[in-house]
């Protein structure tokens, strides 16, 4: 052979190209004709989805507001030490009039004054209630201004107030982040937030935490259950899997208040333990409104994501490889730890991956029954998008959120491999 | 090949509805037995006269987002919206609602009253036509309380005489009012403590010592929710929603008219409406706000109506039968004790309390 | 498995003190309820071996002491606490009598393997018993809620009249309110129209993309299944806000320079964002399913002159079905149920099925959405059923037994 290919020159395919050539064009054209099948649905979700969730997370570094709004004021503000403890001189003032009467006009500075509002309380009042009377002022002929806007508001004559606008005056900002991880920009760098203020990190850990004892619940619960599908008859485990889809079937917002008739005070299991007699009227069990309405209830939700992909990978597990372990003399327990085990692995892997990622991102079922104790990041973020319109705030959130769900989804590519996710 | 063929399959279908109902509006309003009786006062009569089909949409709760999102995207879907006077002055302010001039946009009064007469001080905002007038109150389950039923607002803060869970809002508004109330300060001088940040701390020291025993609603649905169920012995709601827990389901609740908050509901329409999309918002506005029309809500709920000419109008329940007149938070003998709601402070300070509260909330 | 293991009566000395077990157990909620628990489990497992021994020794009919146990037991539960104490005495009566048989006849070990020792057989009950506990989790909050569909008042609450099953507490108005309100009927239409487009467009891009993705030499495989799989991974809230924005602009762009109907786009809009939502199931499942594909198969096939066209059809899409439907059902699924993305991206026209079940429970109280809940499951467990049934007539008639 190696005498052959040494004669005869490179090896020829059938139509006279040399062989390496023609696979590496066989090579090319299989893969192109593989990203060709990708491509479609690659554009599509990149274009539908990744392109609009990243400029949604965007926003939390953007901040254009502060100088689009005053710009003049901005500019003003640059030769002005904000950590003097002195006022700024009444150029500020005067470019901070002119600038304000042009927001007053456009409905601009309430806006504003929201959201300067984010970084130091009372700047949305202070906004709102000189705007009401600078309204009157002509930048042209009224001025000086220093001591009337101290008159019309005595914040105005706050150092502070002069430098949060500073310091909130960059067009791209790190503010929304520091906020996110309970930290705050200020003239003299990042900062912890005041005490009463920290509540975002604490939030983060409570999520993990309870997204990982949902996840672990869902383990104990499902992997039995699995098992029994995978090694009953066909036609009993089919039955059984009704009771499996069929609470996967039911609208989420049904079982969700189906918990919360289920755990109320007044609820079916207080009801029952009551009318049994294993609690009193006046001590019942406070198992709504807190972690564990969250966690009882989700991981009901979440239970089918752990049982269908586990048992699809339970089902290929050969039964003989156990039967062949005990005919060799190992204990029941041995059998199933050093055999059956190991090879389940995956379907608990795929379903905690799934079961996690899922509940880290719930919010609805967790506002319901949750209370305030038992809500997660999600619902923060949805808070500030909804009812504060902290919008920035909520991408960077958002944004940390992702980060973490992304390093979790490396983790379990490295360890065990996205394509060993199975989903009955 | 298949894709093309189901996006034909929806052309048809879309077009299909389209055809049927050339003209449509968006009416935005808070769901419920509410919108029910916007849908027989003003969308029916209205639909009759203009042919104007109308879609409702149960997102007032959300209104101020979501019509900020749309005015950044620039596509308003949105007609009429419902919304409280505190989002409409915010809406206002944002430039995010139209001003609207009640002398030449609104009915004038069947005797000729100027339409801004006939609302008088009602018109907070320049941006809003108000419609209605209610309060936020106590109701509270007439078996749980025992002999004692409560008689005055501060019942809420006593866990001795009344233990058990309440609810609240989950929001500063309202609930630093009645903290305060029952923390001593005299009602006259509750906005002036509340604009100190000792006197936000003293309202949140006083909510902290029910804090436990508080469960807090988000959505109007809920308080009446947890009265029907016993789960809760009193909470805080909408006077109308009380009224259909009283009187149209018959539970057990009764319910408080005590430094209850006196406040306003009614209209915006979003700024930048098209021409022919704002022409008809007016139009419909114009019609649903005329006194015979304010007046005939009042059949299908407690609320009542925010004209002066429309309050002798006000007649019986449509199903009940019973006179609507006592259960109104106008009636004189429910508004001894009423509690005035200020725009003006909540629309200043709203950020800067409810950041607190909430930071509060969170701990 | 299927082999009978022949079975023999066990002796007394076994059937007593298990039943008695049982007996205790049971005294515990019945005594607790009466005052004293310890009483309870006394009385019981007196009771209970008591019954059994006279059953056995004295009476022995089985079928006799059958109703005679679950009648007793209904009668005194009836007495001792209305009609839920007589439902419950009924069933505990049925279980008592068979449980006793089931111990004495020696049934219990009628379907295991006749080699197992005693607690081996004692480890196998255990162990369904556990299963049992975790399908009733599963499904009683279901059970639960579907009968308050039929509550005559508009609340989520068991009035006393339901709980004593008087016909006065139930009331179909729910289902009318269902079947004749407009806003409902035109969601459930959306949702029909809405759910199957997405589904269909999920399935075909993402099974197309799953097999290109499951040959070799992708270049950029891990990244392309990470992006194709983000969907799934971005909060629900931050997916919503962000592609609100987007469709917008799709939707204005379509409006204005195309010049579509405005009812079109909207429903346009909301099918793509499904459709997004839908994908990463999609991939999941196609690519888990192609894993085990065998590709000798295709190469055969184009060995034996298909083209790939004829190839996928005939080939390859036969053997990967299972994986294409389950994932096309979980994408039906997510469209279907999903609630956050059209709050944003919907506008009213587009309501869905789930848009209006959430303004349900937020806005007013109305158990309708339980009464379209309890629709969908009967629905549901139809549609399964059906499905099984047909499954096992093909393999019955294709003379296979029941794997």
């Amino acid at each position: 052979m190696t005498d052959a290919s040494q004669n005869a020159g490179p090896m020829l395919a059938a139509d006279g190209t040399p062989l390496k050539q023609s696979l590496a064009r066989s090579l090319r054209r299989q893969k192109l004709r593989a990203l060709m099948l990708v491509a479609p649905l690659l554009l599509f979700v990149m274009f539908s989805f990744i392109v609009p969730i990243a400029s949604m997370l965007f926003r939390s570094v953007e901040n254009s507001m502060v100088s689009d709004t005053l710009p003049l004021t901005v500019e003003a503000l640059q030769s002005w030490d904000s950590q003097s403890g002195e006022l700024p001189d009444e150029a500020v003032y005067d470019a901070f009039v002119r600038d304000m009467v042009v927001a007053i006009d456009n409905k601009e500075h309430t806006r504003l004054g929201s959201r300067l509002n984010y970084e130091e309380t009372g700047m949305s009042s202070l906004f709102r209630k000189s705007g009401r009377k600078l309204k009157k002022l002509d930048p042209e002929t009224d001025g000086p201004f220093k001591e009337q806007l101290i008159e019309i508001h005595e914040g105005w004559g706050k150092p502070n107030t002069w430098a949060v606008i500073k310091t909130h005056s960059p067009a791209v900002t790190n503010g929304y982040f520091l906020n996110a991880v309970d930290m705050r920009r200020t003239p003299e760098g990042a900062q912890s937030q005041p005490e009463d203020k920290q509540i975002l990190i604490k939030l983060f850990g409570r999520t993990l935490f309870m997204s990982l004892v949902i996840t672990g619940a869902c383990i104990l619960l499902a992997y039995p259950v699995s098992y029994l599908l995978a090694t009953l008859p066909m036609r009993v485990s089919n039955l059984l899997m009704i009771l499996v889809l069929l609470p996967f079937w039911t609208s989420l917002l049904v079982r969700t208040s189906a918990w919360k008739v289920m755990l109320q005070q007044q609820g079916v299991i207080n009801e029952t333990l009551v009318w049994l007699g294993l609690v009193a009227d006046d001590a019942r069990l406070v198992i709504i409104n807190n972690q564990i309405g969250t966690i009882t209830a989700m991981t009901h939700i979440l239970l089918p994501f752990m049982i269908l992909p586990m048992y699809s990978v339970m089902q290929t597990i050969p039964p003989t490889y156990t039967r062949a372990a005990k005919s060799m003399g190992a204990t029941n327990w041995t059998t199933f730890w050093r055999i059956y085990f190991p090879q389940s692995i995956p379907g608990i892997g795929a379903g905690s991956i799934l079961v996690f990622i899922l509940s880290i991102g719930y919010y609805i079922t967790p506002e319901i029954v949750g209370g305030t104790k038992g809500v997660f990041i999600s619902n923060r973020i949805a808070y500030h998008i909804s009812s504060s319109l902290n919008w920035g705030l909520a991408a960077a959130l958002g944004t940390i959120l992702l980060g973490v769900v992304m390093l979790l989804y490396w983790v379990y590519d490295k360890i065990v491999g996205i394509d060993n996710v199975k989903l009955g | 090949m298949k894709p093309t063929k189901t996006l034909l399959t929806a052309a048809a279908l879309a077009t299909a509805a389209g055809a049927v109902s050339a003209e449509e509006m968006t009416i935005v309003s808070w769901g419920g037995a509410y919108s029910k009786s916007q849908l027989k006062a003003y969308h029916e009569p209205y639909s009759e006269k203009s042919g104007i089909t109308i879609l409702n949409d149960d997102s007032s709760a959300e209104a101020v987002a979501k019509l900020r999102a749309m005015n950044e995207a620039g596509n308003i879907t949105w007609d009429v919206v419902d919304v409280v006077a505190a989002d409409a002055i915010r809406l206002c302010d944002e430039g995010l609602a139209m001003e609207i001039d009640p002398d030449t946009m609104l009915a004038p009064a069947p005797d000729g009253t100027s339409a801004a007469d006939d609302f008088g001080d009602l018109l907070v905002s320049d941006c809003f036509i108000p419609q209605i007038v209610y309060s936020t109150t106590f109701g509270y389950r007439t078996d749980l309380v025992g002999d004692t039923p409560p008689s005055d607002v501060c019942a809420v803060f006593d866990l001795e005489t009344y233990p058990g869970k309440r609810s609240l809002e989950k929001r500063a508004i309202n609930n630093m009012e009645w903290a305060l109330i029952c923390d001593g300060v005299a009602k006259d001088d509750v906005y002036d403590v509340l604009a100190t940040p000792e006197g936000q701390d003293q309202a949140l020291a006083k909510l902290g010592t029910i804090k436990d025993n508080v469960v807090w609603w988000s959505a109007g649905a809920d308080t009446p929710q947890l009265l029907a169920d016993g789960e809760i012995i009193m909470g805080s709601t909408y006077n109308g929603r009380l009224f259909s827990v009283i009187e149209e389901q018959k539970q057990p609740v009764a319910m408080l008219w005590d430094a209850q908050i006196f406040d306003l509901d009614g209209w915006i329409i979003p700024a930048g409406l098209s021409e022919e999309r704002q022409q008809r918002a007016l139009d419909y506005i114009m019609f649903a706000t005329d006194t015979q029309r304010l007046a005939d809500q009042a059949k299908y709920i407690s609320y009542g109506p925010a004209r002066a000419s429309s309050a002798p109008l006000v007649g019986q329940h449509a199903d009940l039968g019973i006179d609507m007149a006592p259960h109104m938070p106008t009636d004189p003998e429910n508004a001894k004790n009423t509690f005035l709601y200020n725009y003006e402070f909540w629309a200043d300070y709203r950020d800067d309390i409810e950041a607190k509260f909430q930071a509060w909330l969170a701990q | 498995m299927a082999a009978l293991t022949p079975i023999s009566r066990k002796p007394m000395s076994m059937v007593l003190p298990s039943v008695a077990l049982a007996g205790a157990f049971a005294g515990i909620f019945v005594g607790a309820g009466n005052g004293s628990i310890l009483l309870g489990i006394l009385a019981g497992a007196v009771l209970i071996a008591g019954l059994a021994w006279v059953y056995i020794n004295v009476l022995k009919n089985e079928k006799l002491a059958r109703w005679i146990n679950i009648l007793g037991f209904g009668i005194i539960g009836f007495l001792m606490s209305g009609p839920m104490g007589g439902v419950l005495g009924l069933l505990g009566g049925w279980f008592f009598i068979f449980f006793i048989y089931w111990l004495y006849e020696g049934r219990y070990r009628r379907k295991l393997l006749s080699y197992l020792t005693p607690k081996q057989v004692f480890y196998h009950y255990l162990f369904r018993v556990i299963c049992g506990a975790i399908f009733v989790f599963l499904i009683t909050p279901i059970l639960v809620v579907l009968p308050l569909s039929f509550n005559a008042q508009d609340f989520f609450t068991f009035t006393p009249e339901m709980l004593r099953l008087d016909p006065e507490g139930f009331s179909l108005k729910h289902y009318r309110d269902f079947f004749t309100n407009n806003e409902w009927q035109r969601s459930f239409k959306n949702s029909l129209i809405i759910a199957p487009i997405a589904t269909i467009i999920s399935v075909s891009l993402g099974t197309l993309a799953a097999i290109g993705l499951s040959q070799s030499h992708v270049p950029g495989r891990r990244a392309i299944m990470g992006i194709l799989i983000s969907p799934m991974i971005v909060p629900l809230i931050i997916s919503a806000t962000g592609m609100f924005f987007f469709y917008s602009d799709i939707g204005r762009f379509l409006e204005g320079t195309l010049g579509m109907n405005k009812n079109f786009v909207g429903y346009v809009k909301v099918v793509l964002a499904h459709a997004v939502l839908g994908i990463p199931f999609v991939i999941i499942t196609v690519t888990a399913t192609l894993v085990g594909f065998d590709r000798s198969l295709t190469r055969a096939a184009a060995n034996m002159g298909a083209g790939p066209v004829r190839t996928f059809f005939k080939i390859q899409m036969p053997l990967i079905l299972p994986g294409v439907i389950s994932g096309g059902l979980f994408a039906f699924i997510t469209s279907f149920d999903e609630v956050v993305v059209v709050l944003f991206v919907g506008s009213a026209s587009q309501k869905t099925l789930p848009w209006q079940m959430f303004t349900g429970l937020r806005e007013q109280i109305s158990p309708t959405i339980l009464a379209v809940a309890t629709i969908l499951v009967v629905l549901s467990i139809a549609l399964l059923t059906t499905v099984e049934l047909l499954r096992r007539r093909s393999e019955r008639l294709r003379g296979l037994s029941p794997a």
